[in-house]
């Protein structure tokens, strides 16, 4: 009834490159995270201060962003702006997508955080001679970081996992990579069960650092 | 000197300053007492440009606060604040929240800052709790770290917003001494407050604030040994 037989060889041989490929992963990851921080801190403090078409541009964003699966997001940044003959690199699409989707996350993250700062730190931060900019970065935001810290680390991770779409636009993150050796050996399951653990022991890497860092950063 | 002529303040359709004309020399300590709603806090905020106004005038050292074109920023390091729930940044130190506004908005340098702030809370009673972040702090010594916060920017005026009405009743002393302190120094200072025992000893005028207008102004003796207005007899009937 069960007469697969596991040959682990050929995965255990290619266990470098699979290594190399979850790097790209996690670079892939981290940076769109990054610019995902940049731009969600934007489409939040828009949404919450601005009316007319940054607002509809911002609220569009939030709205495609999350209510949309991730996954076409990718589809637009490739298929999509390549039918406008606008032809990006696997590893372009990839970031530009979960940028997009990041931002769009985040960005809801980040409200709910400015909105759990009570408005007399703003005041007090004014009352100071603070000018709104000075606020925003000396005051509300470290404190905005420190309430959405948790869900922060929670994005990245998503980001990690959800890199593997890039596989679809022929991407060679470590489920690209995964796949391409896949198919070549034939060996399909032992292939994705390695990776599978490679993305785990990158998931627990990644919150244990996370920890890590928190114990650092936050002493109040 | 402060100067308020006209001064008519609306949130929405509720009219909370109904024409208020004051005066506040250099120098002077004015308590602003009434009951909740009468528009004192609301007279802070307009004074410092945190609120708009809808009519009137608000001038400080000559400079119109709400004329179209005024550096609020720069106007606003002369008038340092303290509020009623005690703000103190969380995310920062005693000494690095009395330190930030002078090193980012005035430019100061770190060490120069750090001095400055280490100085300021020397001043309220806080030197000893230079290093502690606000949540190990009491709300007493929170209030004097947000006093010596406003403080580190070498303001002319202080403005306070019933700064002790939010404390637990054993904490209110040691804040109401920071700011005797502060008045015996000659800070030009504007108090709202429900602590009339301070208003008395303290302040050289007292209004008393009635549904958006001064029913009375005067000296404290006047105002609690002899109000002229049936008004202020009421109130002060009821608070004491």
């Amino acid at each position: 009834m069960f007469d697969y037989n596991f040959h682990w060889r050929p995965v255990f041989k290619s266990v470098p490159d699979l290594l190399d490929a979850g790097l790209l992963t996690l670079q892939v990851a981290i940076l769109s995270m990054l610019i995902g921080i940049v731009i969600g801190l934007g489409l939040a403090v828009i949404r919450m201060n601005m009316r007319g078409p940054l607002y509809w541009f911002a609220t569009s964003w939030v709205e495609l962003a999350r209510n949309t699966p991730a996954l076409f997001q990718l589809f637009f940044f490739g298929f999509g702006l390549g039918a406008f003959g606008l032809h990006l690199t696997p590893y372009t699409i990839v970031l530009a997508g979960l940028s997009f989707n990041c931002a769009g996350y985040l960005a809801e993250n980040f409200r709910g955080g400015f909105q759990a700062v009570p408005d007399t730190q703003r005041r007090a931060g004014l009352s100071l001679g603070m000018t709104s900019w000075q606020v925003y970065t000396r005051i509300l935001i470290p404190q905005v970081f420190r309430i959405v810290y948790h869900p922060l680390t929670n994005q990245l991770v998503w980001a990690v996992l959800m890199s593997s779409l890039g596989m679809l636009v022929g991407f060679r993150e470590l489920s690209g990579e995964t796949q391409f050796f896949a198919s070549r050996t034939y060996r399909i399951f032992e292939y994705f069960a390695v990776t599978a653990v490679i993305y785990y022991v990158l998931v627990k890497l990644i919150l244990l650092a996370s920890r890590l860092l928190a114990v650092r950063l936050f002493r109040y | 000197m402060i100067e308020i002529r006209g001064l008519h303040k609306y949130f929405g359709a509720l009219h909370v300053l109904r024409g208020i004309d004051l005066d506040v020399p250099k120098g002077e300590v004015l308590s602003v007492i009434g009951a909740s709603g009468s528009g004192k806090s609301t007279l802070l905020y307009c004074i410092n440009g945190l609120e708009p106004i809808q009519k009137g005038a608000i001038r400080v050292d000559g400079t119109d606060v709400h004329a179209k074109g005024t550096n609020l920023n720069k106007l606003r390091q002369r008038m340092g604040m303290v509020f009623q729930q005690w703000n103190s940044f969380p995310h920062l130190t005693a000494l690095e929240n009395v330190a930030l506004a002078p090193r980012i908005v005035k430019g100061k340098s770190r060490a120069e800052a750090r001095e400055i702030a280490a100085y300021q809370l020397q001043h309220v009673g806080l030197g000893d709790k230079l290093n502690a972040y606000p949540n190990a702090l009491s709300g007493g010594q929170q209030q004097r770290l947000a006093i010596a916060r406003a403080l580190a920017m070498e303001p002319d005026y202080m403005l306070f917003d019933e700064a002790t009405s939010a404390l637990d009743p054993e904490l209110v002393g040691e804040v109401l001494d920071t700011m005797r302190v502060l008045a015996e120094e000659g800070m030009t200072m504007i108090c709202v407050t429900h602590e009339m025992g301070f208003a008395r000893d303290v302040s050289d005028r007292v209004a008393y604030f009635h549904e958006g207008v001064i029913a009375e102004i005067g000296p404290p003796t006047q105002i609690f040994g002899a109000p002229r207005s049936e008004l202020t007899r009421k109130f002060l009937a009821k608070v004491r």
